[in-house]
Parts: structure tokens; C-alpha cells; sequence
């Protein structure tokens, strides 16, 4: 196996060799033309190419490299390994968890009002306003939206007092909390349902009336329709949204600070912690913990773009 | 029976929707007691710091929106006239914002231009500034590319590009007086995104310690009661108003071409 490795080594090296070589004596008549084009073309991109990688690509590289490295510079797996720690894997899966419920609540509730609006005989002018509202809905995530549900869902709050003092429910002797793990996911839904229907109306909308009348002169019923027909077309597009939503729940920070402050140890409030003041006692901790969030993240949105290429196959 | 259905299930996501705006609204209008007035707006307009954060805020939002435009918009013009093949990457680099979170870039922000690196940005106020702003263009930008790249499909950019040369157009004057005008609506959209992402900003404006609208609501949500609502109806609103606007100059478009 070792020695088969260090054959392609070589081989790819042999490669790289004759690539770099072989040009000067026999391509000067045909890479002439190219080589007076190119660089012009190359240009325009300069600006932008420059943009992404000192800006993007350039600071990203620093915390993947940084977590393999210890404060004198040289290679470790230490700190990676320091992840494993009760406190840390803890935050981690907190944040898994509340990312999984509000995306999956998310998924469910966007495709339901999304359905509702496409499928279920609604008139007309339900749809833009309900589009236009998602898109505004979506982009209210942030500290403003901890205030509103603060205000909502608090201790004072308007939904709270109401149920207290109209229809005797309280809902702290339910043990609900808006600084817990469901009130940071029910939070959170507000900007993961309108995503959700932002997404899956289009995907609705590529439901072919034909499929549904194959189906039923067929002599399928309603429920067989769905369970061997639309839901599976379906499906690639729901579970990639479900894996961007869980991207964009994990990656929310400002909500969550303005929400619960430093109350509940979800991954991006520890991030910012450290990042403020190193409370991990280790700043190479801390681009260990930010290698972690994009590994989830990214693997989220490799599944989501897999499974987009694949629905697309249908919903043309 | 499904009508029926259909209507519940609706009804019950709106109230999902607007009883938190609605308790916003009526707890920043309860600062007296027992009655509602508009005493924390009052109070919120009165504090200095509101109007600094606010205008600083706005300003990076318009610096953002002007830089992103000169970025994105060669660019993406160039890429569909020249560079038609490196389409796909490029728009896979413009959606990388979505995937890194904007608390990681930022990290490496702090990390990469500090004051003792080979670029120290944070060393000065101007620079810090300038950080910032590079940031939200990396976060407008998924948004801002988009938009522009779909309003360059709608144009014949080939064409609009050689009927400019052949009357002596330069490079500039091709991109400022006939693509920029031709995809105006795409770019007012992305700029509207922009603003709406930039003015609520916190996660970056905080580490980088810069006096911004977002880090100031969170200052005030974690010491006073009524004031953050006012300020999150104010920031909702201004949200709401961007995104209208958004809709507004696309249906403008639409009109446009159909009376072409």
C-alpha cells in the first residue's frame, strides 16, 4: 500500500516534469497566439481574484493551518485533540442539537404553509405576499429578532402574561425557558420556515398535474401519492434544504448572544468568547473550535449542493 | 376539507409570524405604565449613541454597497464576455461566504492583519474600518453577485460591448455607461440585500470593536427593558422597507421590459 502511495508520488512528479519541460522546444508556434491573449483576459479577474483570497480564502487558511499548530509555529494535533473535552464536545452537541430541531421544525412547518399555499386551493394573492413576507422574514435574523421574542416569550412577555393571566397557563411551571434549548429553536424558526418556503414553493410548483393523474387513474389515493410519487421527487430538495438550514442555524451568533447572553454554551457564543478574551486558556483552542464549525458547515452545504444536483434532475 | 386544512395550517404559521412582532411592538410601547406611549422611541431617538451607531452604520452600509458594485460588477461582466468556462468556480467562490461562518472570517481577520502581521489593518481606526467594510462585502456578496450576474443574462452583453468599441468605447466607459445602467435594477437589488445584512450587523462589527448599530442594540438588549424593542421595530422596519423597495424595483423592471 505504502510503496503503491510513493509510485504515484513519483509518477505525478515525473509528470509535473515533463509538463514544465517539454514546452520550450517543440510548442512555440502554438502557445505564441495563446500567450498574447492570456494575460489580458487574466486581468480582468485580478481585482477580484485578489478580493477572495486576502479577504476569504487567506483568513479561512489561517484558522484551518492555526489549529494544527502549536504557539511556536510547529505541527500538532493537539489541539484538535483538545476538542474532546466534556465542556467543549458538550457545546458542540447542543448546538448540533438545537441546529437539528430547528431545521427539521423548520423543513416540516415551510413545507406545510408552502403546500398549503401551492397545493391546497388557496386563492391567488395568498402566494406573493406570503414569498415577499419569507423574504423579509428571513433576513430579520439578528439581535432584533432576540427582542421580539424576548418580548413574546419572556418572562413579561406578551404570550406569557396572556396565557397567565387569561387562561391560567404558566408556562415556567411547564419548565419552559427562553433561555433553553426550545426557546432558542423556536427563536430560530423564525427564520428557518421562510427559508424553507422560499426554497421548496419553486420545487412545489415543478409538481407535474400529470404525475398526480397518472397516479390516480392508476387508482392510487391521495396518501399513496404522496408516499410513492411526490414525496419522493421531493425528497432530495427537502433534506438539501434541511442541510442548509442546519448550516445557518449552526452559524448564528448574533441572535443567540442577544438572546441568552452567555446562558447556554452553544458553539458560537464560545467562539466569541474566546475570540474576545481566549476563556479556553489556549488560543490555538480557539482555531480548533472554528475548524469545527467549518467542517460541520461545510459538510452541511456538500450535502446540500449533492442533493440540489440530484432534485434538479426532476424540477426542471 | 383540504381548503379547510389548508387555511388552518396558514393561519397558524402567521400567528407563528406575527405574534413576535406584535409583542415587540406593543412592549416598546408600554415603557409607562399603564398605558401606551411612544416614551421609548423618545428615549432611543434622544440617546446620542443612537444617531452615532446608526450613521456609522449606514455610512458602511453605503461604503459596502459602493465597493461590492465596482467589485462584482466588472467582474461578473467580465466572466460572462471573456471567461464563460470559469463561470461555475467563480460562483462557487462567491457562495463560500454562505458556507464559512462570518464569526470564522472574522477570526481570521484578527489573526491575519493585527498590528505585529505584514498588513497591520487593526493598527489604525481607518484601517479597522476598512476591515469591516472588506467583510460585509464578503457577506454581501453571495447575495450581490447573484443578482447582478442574473440581471447580466437578461442583456446581450456581447453584443452591447462590440456595438461600444466600434464607436471608440474604453474598457470603463463600456462598464460605467452601458452595462452598469442596463443591469441598474439587478444592482439596486443586491445593493438593498447589502444594506439590510450591513445595518443589523453584529457578529463582525463587535470583534473588530467598532461603534455599529448591531453591537449597540446588543448593549442596550442587555441592559434596559423597553428601549430594544423600540430600537428592533425601528431595525424591522428598516428591513421591511429595504426588502419592499427590492420588490418595488423589480416590478419597475418588469414594466420596463414589457414596454420594450
Amino acid at each position: 500500500m505504502a510503496r503503491q502511495a510513493r509510485r504515484t508520488v513519483f509518477r505525478t512528479n515525473r509528470t509535473f516534469y515533463r509538463v514544465t519541460d517539454t514546452p520550450s522546444p517543440a510548442s512555440p508556434p502554438l502557445a505564441a497566439p495563446a500567450r498574447r491573449r492570456l494575460p489580458l483576459t487574466w486581468l480582468g479577474l485580478l481585482p477580484f481574484a485578489l478580493f477572495i483570497a486576502l479577504f476569504l480564502i487567506a483568513p479561512t487558511m489561517k484558522i484551518v493551518i492555526g489549529a494544527f499548530q502549536r504557539a511556536d509555529g510547529s505541527f500538532t494535533f493537539e489541539n484538535v485533540a483538545g476538542l474532546f473535552t466534556k465542556s467543549i464536545l458538550g457545546s458542540y452537541w447542543i448546538s448540533i442539537r438545537i441546529s437539528v430541531a430547528s431545521s427539521a421544525l423548520g423543513c416540516l412547518i415551510g413545507f406545510l404553509m408552502a403546500a398549503a399555499v401551492v397545493l391546497g386551493g388557496l386563492p391567488k394573492w395568498v402566494r406573493s405576499p406570503l414569498l415577499t413576507f419569507s423574504g423579509v422574514a428571513s433576513n430579520f435574523a439578528g439581535v432584533p429578532l432576540a427582542f421580539a421574542f424576548l418580548a413574546t416569550l419572556g418572562p413579561l412577555g406578551l404570550v406569557t402574561v396572556f396565557l397567565k393571566t387569561h387562561l391560567g397557563i404558566n408556562l415556567r411551571a411547564y419548565g419552559f425557558n427562553i433561555l433553553s434549548f426550545w426557546g432558542l429553536t423556536i427563536t430560530y424558526l423564525f427564520f428557518q420556515i421562510p427559508l424553507m418556503i422560499l426554497i421548496v414553493t419553486p420545487a412545489l410548483d415543478g409538481l407535474k398535474r400529470e404525475w398526480r393523474e397518472a397516479a390516480q387513474s392508476l387508482g392510487a389515493s391521495g396518501a399513496q401519492y404522496w408516499r410513492m410519487v411526490a414525496l419522493p421527487i421531493l425528497f432530495p430538495a427537502i433534506l438539501g434544504t434541511f442541510a442548509l438550514l442546519f448550516a445557518n442555524a449552526f452559524g448564528a451568533v448574533a441572535t443567540a448572544i442577544a438572546l441568552t447572553g452567555s446562558s447556554l454554551n452553544i458553539v458560537p457564543i464560545m467562539l466569541f468568547a474566546q475570540i474576545r478574551g481566549d476563556v479556553l486558556g489556549n488560543p490555538h483552542l480557539g482555531y480548533a473550535m472554528a475548524l469545527g464549525m467549518i467542517v460541520i458547515t461545510g459538510l452541511a452545504n456538500v450535502i446540500y449542493i449533492w442533493l440540489r444536483m440530484r432534485s434538479e434532475r426532476w424540477l426542471k | 376539507m383540504k381548503k379547510l386544512a389548508a387555511w388552518a395550517i396558514l393561519l397558524l404559521g402567521m400567528a407563528y409570524f406575527i405574534l413576535p412582532l406584535l409583542g415587540m411592538t406593543e412592549f416598546s410601547l408600554s415603557m409607562k405604565r399603564g398605558e401606551y406611549s411612544a416614551e421609548a422611541y423618545r428615549v432611543v431617538l434622544a440617546d446620542p449613541r443612537f444617531a452615532q451607531t446608526f450613521v456609522y452604520s449606514l455610512g458602511m452600509a453605503l461604503a459596502t454597497i459602493v465597493f461590492s458594485v465596482l467589485l462584482v460588477v466588472p467582474t461578473a461582466f467580465w466572466v460572462r464576455l471573456k471567461l464563460p468556462h470559469l463561470r461555475p468556480y467563480v460562483e462557487f467562490v462567491t457562495l463560500l461566504p454562505l458556507v464559512i461562518p462570518a464569526i470564522v472570517i472574522v477570526f481570521g481577520y484578527i489573526r491575519l492583519y493585527n498590528t505585529s502581521s505584514w498588513l497591520p489593518l487593526t493598527g489604525t481606526v481607518f484601517g479597522t474600518n476598512l476591515l469591516l467594510l472588506l467583510g460585509y462585502a464578503t457577506l454581501a456578496l453571495p447575495y450581490m453577485y447573484r443578482a447582478v450576474d442574473t440581471g447580466l443574462r437578461t442583456i446581450d452583453v456581447a453584443t452591447l460591448t462590440e456595438a461600444a468599441q466600434s464607436l471608440g468605447a474604453g474598457w470603463p466607459t463600456i462598464i460605467g455607461r452601458v452595462i452598469l445602467p442596463n443591469v441598474m435594477v439587478a444592482v439596486m437589488s443586491g445593493a438593498f440585500v447589502t444594506l439590510a445584512i450591513v445595518i443589523g450587523e453584529f457578529t463582525m462589527a463587535a470583534l473588530l470593536n467598532r461603534p455599529a448599530f448591531g453591537p449597540y442594540l446588543q448593549l442596550m438588549g442587555a441592559n434596559r427593558a423597553y428601549e430594544p424593542n423600540a430600537l428592533a421595530v425601528i431595525s424591522f422596519v428598516i428591513t421591511w422597507a429595504c426588502m419592499g423597495l427590492i420588490q418595488l424595483v423589480s416590478r419597475f423592471s418588469k414594466f420596463d421590459k414589457a414596454r420594450a
